[in-house]
């Protein structure tokens, strides 16, 4: 499959998102932010970065990019859309995904491994897991606490739009785990149509064993429509 | 005419703040007794033409629940002063 890897003026895990997805045997190709068309069979990746240096808000000003009507109209016609850290606020910010992203709650830049309970195997993007699988996956962020109104927390939980939350290595999802102060542990949702993830982890960044891991490859591969291999 | 406006955003009440609360440990740190609570918010100042009052009110609020301010974590107070 092949995917848009847009780039904002500022982003700087799209080199990393094009490796990972050839790595995985995808095309991909780089769009800049002022372009306009995404084709309609396409999955669409927003990387991580600080897109207009974070200014004002982060993802506040990426969201009015000539090319966000065409990633909205590629998300409303069901295909898959990837928001990576800075992607995810992006998300955020332009109304795809509810909620916002906050500063950490400890102020701290948070640069290390994170292990991630999988809560459900029915997306995409998860469904080369099992319900409770642990992963580790890299973060690193400065804003990356989750928030959102208890009605929306609540919505995500009853339709299982929480796809990863932080846990302890053990797998248990502890505040001890929570890198970031995010409510319920919230490290990924999805949409209620289940095809726009947005989460705060890098899983490009652990798709090769020189990398340090591979279980990031089950969410990259799952967004290519790519099934698990039994 | 040049209208001025000031729009503050500040986090909700029930958004955590820890920029503040760090700026309340350096206060207590700096020997300052009785400072219950430090909030942290950005003041943005716009020099916009004038006109018709209520509409540019109007225009400004679209743009401060738009742009400026995030309704899921901010609000706003919107300041309309003459000059620039």
């Amino acid at each position: 499959m092949r995917f848009a890897v847009i780039q904002f003026p500022g982003s700087n895990c799209d080199q990393d998102c094009v490796h990972a997805l050839q790595v995985l045997g995808q095309e991909a190709r780089l769009v800049w932010h002022q372009e306009t068309k995404i084709d309609p069979e396409e999955g669409v990746i927003l990387p991580g970065g600080f897109s207009y240096g974070d200014y004002l808000r982060c993802g506040a000003i990426a969201r009015f990019s000539p090319i966000m009507p065409a990633v909205k109209a590629a998300a409303e016609r069901g295909q898959v859309v990837v928001g990576i850290c800075n992607g995810f606020q992006i998300l955020c910010e332009a109304g795809l995904l509810p909620g916002a992203l906050t500063r950490n709650e400890g102020l701290h830049f948070r640069c290390e491994k994170a292990y991630l309970r999988v809560e459900t195997p029915a997306s995409p993007f998860t469904s080369h897991y099992v319900t409770g699988e642990t992963l580790t996956i890299p973060i690193a962020h400065g804003e990356g606490c989750y928030r959102a109104s208890p009605e929306i927390l609540q919505e995500l939980e009853a339709q299982q739009r929480v796809l990863f939350r932080y846990c302890n290595a053990e797998g248990q999802v502890v505040p001890e785990a929570n890198p970031n102060g995010s409510s319920h542990n919230i490290a990924g949702i999805c949409n209620a149509q289940r095809n726009v993830l947005g989460m705060m982890p890098h899983p490009e960044r652990c798709c090769e064993v020189e990398m340090g891991g591979t279980d990031g490859r089950g969410i990259l591969l799952g967004a290519a429509g790519i099934g698990r291999k039994i | 005419m040049k209208m001025k406006a000031i729009v503050t955003v500040t986090l909700k009440p029930s958004i955590l703040d820890p920029q503040g609360e760090a700026v309340a440990h350096a206060l207590q740190n700096m020997g300052v007794k009785g400072v219950q609570s430090v909030r942290i918010g950005k003041h943005i100042e716009l020099e916009i033409e004038g006109g018709d009052e209520k509409a540019l009110r109007a225009k400004l609020e679209e743009i401060s629940k738009e742009l400026l301010s995030n309704p899921v974590m901010e609000n706003f107070h919107l300041d309309l002063r003459a000059g620039g």
